[in-house]
């Protein structure tokens, strides 16, 4: 076990000091911090709240703009009314010296008319809010005219109950698909760092100019424990890697004050997700990073240069891109035979099982036989694979082809 | 304490890589293999590492066949190189020093006494890509004997280096043999072995040609050769009694010969002819025996 560790503590801390790792934890933790305040920074140059978004309203009939205001308020726009004084030649002055925003000017002739002057015609998220309340603003004073009561203009803008319902016992609902596609997504992005950190692995032990290193270290410790020892060092410090991009995801969003389900984040539908959720995305996601790495370790052992790895990884890079094909098919047709044959298939469960976990209600026993057969699959790889490693080592001159496999499986079953 | 190999055959399909190699090293002997490329060396040492099985014949140290237990009493240079290219030098050699069992701290304070010995402390922070071939050749053969095992197998652990160098390690190893190491090397030079061991085995195509104690060999081998250095033409001898071969050399002339006594009627003849500046009975060099059992040059 000793020499395990000692392994494990190599590779981590190889690959942990490698620049392209660090430079990626940095990046993605900055674009977390980035995002979470990307109001906040938004403000900033913008100018203050209080400043700001305010659009001063020439009312002549002085009636019109506390409406507009309780409509803003309706429309949860940070927007405020305010009744002015100015002429409009003034107003125009404060837009051109920067002191005002915009102006609204409201002419009530038997309909409403109104016009909304600013800077630019870029401000359109303001301009949008205004002019959906004046719109709405038109339908009170009509409301009025026409003589309908409070509880009758009440009704007018009651809001249409709209809801979606699946029909099929096992679909979801609306609320729930919103979790799956945070799962998806999830997962999505978390097999791809599975892929990565395997092809790291894989250039762990490929990118070896001169190949005989190996032959040390075999002679040292068995290939069995060399394998599993480096996957797992790499692996743990992918591990780490996500934790720490979810602790300064969380530690962005609170130093930012906004939740998960507000700003950018809300795309993810992350607000529904559930722990069971993320507690089958970590088992995917290692189940599949050790499935895909030691793949890459058996490939990576059978080359000596950098460029050979390439060509060696296309069938496994091969296999990820019809996994995510079948996933990203499978999110509107969750029930589809293809999809439900592949959840069972190793190299394709870790995403197409998962999509099925997330977007519909199957029996438990079916997510624990896929897992088991990824299970077996890895026991069966990396029984393989260590007889590959070491026929790999022990064989001259760099190969190129999955021919050399066999090749190497011969020098490896000498032992 | 001793290594011992007994019959060992190891086949890859149908080609026969080793066949029926026998021999027992002593404690604190230092054996040498030679042999062209693809006689069976490395696959010897392979399968003394207990890297391939062989498929007869039994190998055994200090009476049990060798296996990853034993992985802090075994020391092992590779013949084709090879070191982490981006790992500092000193960090390399503790990793694998520790992969042998060997406490990091202690594994530390070792190298950098072995690195002051080859006269490269300097390169201890540098990565080991940023080394000449020849020093990466001195922290390879640091890196097999750094946690001091009592086996130490090298495989052709002089070549590419320059002379100044190879005398360097060779005392090196010469003095790792002092302190009770066995040990076990091949090379390409046979005036290396000849110089280093004490017995040797020369193998092609997988067979074993000559084995045993160099001084025996030599004895055995039967023949011997003689030279003289004068100033006439010495060709008129080459037709001596017992005189097995003749070459002309710029000086005189090497004649191999069957027994001392053509060696003598080789004096008496020589001394009619004029004056004789130098005579010489010198033992058969390896590579004359290599040829001879062989039937070609060493490669």
């Amino acid at each position: 076990m000793h020499s395990f560790w000692i392994i494990f503590k190599q590779s981590f801390l190889t690959k942990a000091k490698t620049k392209s790792f660090i430079i990626t934890t940095v990046i993605v933790v900055a674009a977390f911090f980035l995002l979470a305040n990307l109001s906040n920074i938004i403000e900033i140059f913008q100018g203050s709240d209080e400043e700001g978004n305010v659009l001063h309203v020439i009312d002549e009939s002085g009636e019109l703009a506390p409406i507009l205001q309780a409509q803003l308020d309706q429309q949860n726009s940070d927007v405020q009314a305010m009744p002015t004084d100015m002429t409009e030649a003034e107003l125009k002055e404060g837009i051109g010296e920067g002191t005002i925003d915009a102006y609204l000017v409201l002419e009530q002739e038997g309909t409403l008319n109104a016009r909304y002057v600013s800077e630019s015609a870029n401000e359109l998220g303001s301009a949008n809010d205004v002019e959906q309340a004046v719109q709405s603003l038109q339908t009170v004073v009509t409301a009025e005219s026409l003589g309908l009561s409070e509880s009758e203009v009440g009704q007018l803008f009651t809001p249409v109950a709209f809801e979606r319902e699946a029909i099929s016992e096992s679909s979801k609902s609306q609320e729930e698909l919103s979790q799956a596609r945070a799962r998806l997504h999830f997962d999505l992005a978390h097999l791809y760092r599975g892929y990565l950190l395997s092809k790291y692995d894989c250039d762990g032990s490929g990118k070896r100019e001169i190949f005989r290193v190996m032959e040390i270290l075999i002679s040292s410790v068995s290939p069995v424990k060399h394998m599993f020892a480096k996957i797992a060092g790499i692996g743990t410090l992918g591990i780490l890697q996500m934790l720490i991009f979810g602790l300064s995801g969380y530690l962005a969003m609170k130093t930012a004050g906004t939740a998960l389900t507000e700003g950018a984040f809300s795309v993810f539908g992350f607000s529904d997700v559930k722990i069971s959720t993320f507690l089958f995305a970590v088992l995917f996601f290692l189940l599949g990073y050790f499935l895909y790495a030691v793949l890459a370790a058996l490939l990576g052992s059978l080359v000596s240069r950098t460029e050979d790895v390439q060509q060696l990884m296309l069938p496994m890079m091969m296999l990820i891109v019809v996994a995510s094909l079948i996933a990203f098919s499978g999110i509107s047709v969750p029930e589809a035979t293809f999809v439900t044959v592949a959840s069972y298939i190793p190299f394709f469960a870790p995403l197409v099982m998962f999509l099925r976990v997330g977007m519909l209600d199957i029996p438990l026993w079916e997510p624990l036989l896929s897992i088991g057969i990824m299970l077996v699959t890895i026991g069966l790889l990396g029984w393989f694979g260590a007889r590959v490693y070491r026929g790999g080592v022990l064989m001259y001159g760099s190969s190129q082809s999955l021919k050399d496999i066999k090749k190497a499986i011969r020098l490896g079953n000498q032992k | 304490m001793t290594l011992s190999i007994q019959h060992a055959t190891k086949r890859f399909g149908d080609f026969k890589a080793v066949d029926d190699l026998s021999l027992t090293v002593e404690q604190g002997q230092m054996h040498g293999f030679l042999g062209a490329n693809g006689a069976g060396k490395t696959t010897s040492f392979r399968m003394i590492l207990g890297l391939l099985n062989p498929n007869a014949g039994v190998i055994t140290w200090k009476g049990k066949p060798i296996t990853y237990a034993a992985s802090p009493e075994i020391g092992y240079l590779p013949e084709e190189r090879g070191l982490y290219p981006k790992m500092k030098v000193l960090d390399q050699l503790v990793y694998l020093a520790q992969l042998r069992q060997m406490p990091a701290s202690k594994a530390k304070q070792e190298a950098m006494v072995w690195l002051e010995r080859f006269q490269v402390p300097h390169y201890a922070a540098k990565k080991v890509e940023e080394l000449s071939k020849g020093n990466q050749q001195k922290i390879q053969l640091i890196a097999s004997l750094l946690h001091n095992p009592s086996l130490l197998i090298l495989d052709e652990p002089f070549s590419g280096l320059d002379p100044v160098n190879v005398e360097m390690l060779k005392k090196a190893i010469l003095d790792f043999q002092k302190q009770g190491a066995t040990i076990v090397f091949s090379s390409h030079r046979m005036d290396h072995v000849e110089e280093l061991c004490d017995n040797m085995t020369i193998m092609d195509q997988g067979k074993v040609v000559v084995d045993g104690s160099i001084r025996e060999v030599k004895r055995s081998f039967g023949k011997q050769n003689v030279r003289i250095k004068m100033d006439v033409d010495l060709s008129s001898l080459k037709n001596t009694v017992g005189v097995v071969q003749f070459t002309k050399t710029h000086d005189g002339a090497l004649f191999q010969i069957n027994d001392e006594a053509t060696a003598e009627r080789l004096l008496e003849s020589s001394m009619k002819l004029g004056k004789l500046r130098h005579f010489a009975i010198e033992e058969p060099s390896l590579e004359e025996i290599f040829i001879s059992k062989v039937g070609k040059a060493y490669a």
